[in-house]
């Protein structure tokens, strides 16, 4: 009888097309050769690897799925492998890519005029210019609706007050994607970060994502010009949208970081002796091994299906939930249990268990933490809205 | 000029390879498959001369079933302009690819036939060689350095006792050695460009190669397990050990 990839049992691989498979080996490759030799280290620093910027955008990974602009127009799964690829390596680094991608260059695609397509897309793909996207604020995140951050009219210009919290690449951001209510909605306007009264703080001391910049944003009376404001939405459809575009890539990078678990907790009682046998000869430690490969290979046929509805323009904002939720905290759990398996060497950065863990616990909070995305789904079934 | 570079099929370097367990060969299915990485530092050198503006296209070759097409279309999303497969099933031992080369060669009339100095599956490092010879054409293998002019390649080879350098003419079959470059990365919009390359396909019965027997696989086998080693206390101790080994 043949025998299986153990990190695919289902040969999901066989639902790829050639294109996607080389696109995923070729970001598997930036990652194990350029990516996690730095990220260890960086984790332990506390420091966002950004030498790697002009690397990234190189191969492409920058607005991927965007068409023209020096994008490179690739399809929903194509996005979603470099999102799991990327995560194998570190959440930060999947961190980084979705917020310039799915939360700055694709508001700007979707909802910019010509002229701010131009200026900056082209900047963004080639890694010069780097984004932020700001709509969660200090008072709390999932709920939106109760916006703080208000803009408002003042001739041609918009005057910008309020704050921003958990902003991923804050600090080395040229440009912000705020989101701020006006008194027709809410609207969004790209800040350049020497706008005078703008500010970003570094937010320090995380045990998470610590590979990442995470920064709180300061907007002390700044003058925005109109030509600066995104003229194609009102409304919080806006931002919602680009959540969800952001959320379908994160239903993909969580993958990437069980399935490094996995492979590496596999390696790790296969050579382990401990009563005269390798660990993964005992029983308790196949079931947990079996149980994450489960796990896994469901999580994957979910993402691989929702990158086709999203490909197919039929996908819905709770297709999306469900997948994060299961996604997230099926890596999260994998994480910890192999952080479990790995004994005392699994508290270690040489292993990646524990970086991992200490990551998703982040990626489960942002984005619609679990909670949110379970009263999606329960709005959805019942027609009760429970928030 | 035309460039001909070969790239095989090889179970990929990451991968620890399994024997099959009835020891017929190696297990290849459900398996991450490359460009042989020699084949690829080849690609890559041809790729820089074209760069250079000293040749105009650079085509890659493969032979085996429709699964090569994998491998020549990462080689075209690198940079290639063109890609041939040479489709043939089971076992290809060098003799018959360096004859299928020989037939592109007279196809394609290249400057350069630019191969890996071995693939890492066989390690038989002849293919380059044999081609060279049924072509009659000047080889120099192992290269590190490679730089044209007027109508040479100057080649700095890596041999035991370091690097020798040696200048042969044009056409001429060169082989990859590892330092010779480190190859590029894929940029993704360039696979997806790869997509519109040509890629032709042809059989050994088209080209009319006739396909060499000489070596048969008789089994393969695992490498022994190493044993455990031992702690000596003291220089003498160990000096004694390796005596009783008889290593010293």
């Amino acid at each position: 009888m043949r025998s299986l990839d153990p990190l695919d049992l289902y040969e999901i691989d066989d639902l790829l097309s050639d294109e996607e498979r080389m696109i995923r080996d070729a970001v598997a490759r930036f990652v194990d050769e350029k990516a996690l030799p730095l990220i260890p280290k960086c984790f332990d620093e506390a420091r966002f690897p950004a030498e790697l910027i002009p690397e990234i955008a190189d191969l492409g990974l920058l607005g991927s799925s965007l068409e023209g602009y020096g994008c490179a127009g690739l399809n929903a799964t194509s996005y979603g492998l470099i999102c799991q690829e990327l995560e194998r390596g570190d959440s930060g680094l999947r961190s980084f890519v979705s917020v310039q991608s799915s939360l700055c260059m694709y508001p700007i695609h979707a909802f910019g005029s010509e002229e701010q397509k131009e200026r900056w897309l082209p900047e963004m793909a080639a890694g010069r210019v780097i984004g932020c996207f700001g709509l969660t604020e200090p008072h709390g995140g999932s709920d939106p609706s109760n916006m703080k951050t208000r803009a408002r009219k003042d001739g041609d210009d918009w005057i910008l007050n309020g704050a921003k919290m958990w902003i991923t690449n804050g600090n080395i951001a040229d440009i912000a994607i705020v989101w701020a209510q006006t008194d027709d909605g809410v609207q969004g306007f790209i800040v350049e970060k020497d706008f005078d009264g703008y500010e970003a703080r570094e937010i320090h001391a995380k045990m998470s994502l610590r590979a990442s910049i995470t920064s709180e944003l300061y907007f002390d009376n700044v003058r925005v010009p109109d030509a600066n404001r995104l003229p194609n939405v009102k409304g919080l459809k806006g931002p919602l949208s680009c959540l969800n575009q952001a959320r379908y890539g994160i239903t993909w990078g969580p993958i990437g970081a069980a399935t490094a678990c996995l492979k590496e907790a596999l390696d790790y009682c296969g050579e382990r002796e401990l009563f005269g046998r390798p660990v993964s000869a005992t029983q308790s430690a196949q079931v947990k091994l079996a149980d994450m490969a489960r796990r896994i290979t469901s999580a994957k046929l979910l993402s691989w299906r929702l990158g086709r509805l999203k490909d197919e323009g039929k996908l819905h904002p709770s297709q999306v939930s469900l997948a994060k939720w299961n996604n997230v905290r099926m890596a999260l759990d994998i994480a910890r249990e192999c952080r479990d398996l790995l004994g005392g060497s699994g508290i270690t950065l040489e292993y990646s268990a524990i970086r991992h863990a200490l990551n998703l616990e982040s990626v489960i909070t942002y984005e619609g933490t679990e909670t949110v995305h379970q009263l999606v789904i329960g709005r959805e079934l019942t027609g009760h809205n429970a928030f | 000029m035309k460039i001909l570079v070969t790239l095989k099929r090889v179970v990929d370097y990451n991968v620890r390879v399994r024997v099959k367990s009835d020891g017929s060969g190696v297990e290849t299915d459900g398996v991450k498959m490359s460009i042989n990485p020699f084949d690829e530092i080849a690609l890559e050198e041809a790729l820089r001369i074209k760069e250079r503006g000293e040749a105009e296209e650079v085509i890659v070759a493969s032979i085996g079933g429709d699964e090569v097409q994998q491998q020549l279309r990462t080689g075209l999303a690198m940079g290639a302009d063109r890609a041939i497969q040479v489709s043939a099933d089971g076992d290809v031992q060098p003799l018959t690819a360096a004859r299928t080369f020989l037939k592109l060669v007279e196809k394609e009339e290249p400057g350069i036939v630019f191969l890996g100095k071995q693939a890492i599956d066989d390690d038989a490092n002849q293919t380059g060689q044999m081609l060279a010879a049924l072509w009659d054409r000047p080889q120099a293998t192992f290269a590190s350095k490679v730089e044209l002019a007027d109508g040479k390649a100057t080649v700095a080879r890596e041999v035991d006792s370091g690097l020798e350098t040696i200048e042969v003419d044009l056409p001429a079959v060169l082989t990859s050695d590892l330092r010779l470059n480190e190859p590029r990365f894929v940029k993704l919009p360039e696979i997806m460009k790869a997509k519109r390359k040509p890629l032709e396909t042809l059989s050994l019965e088209d080209l009319g190669v006739e396909r060499a027997g000489g070596i048969e696989a008789v089994s393969y086998e695992p490498p022994p397990q190493r044993g455990g080693g031992k702690v000596v206390e003291s220089v003498d101790e160990l000096v004694s050990e390796l005596k009783s080994k008889g290593l010293l």
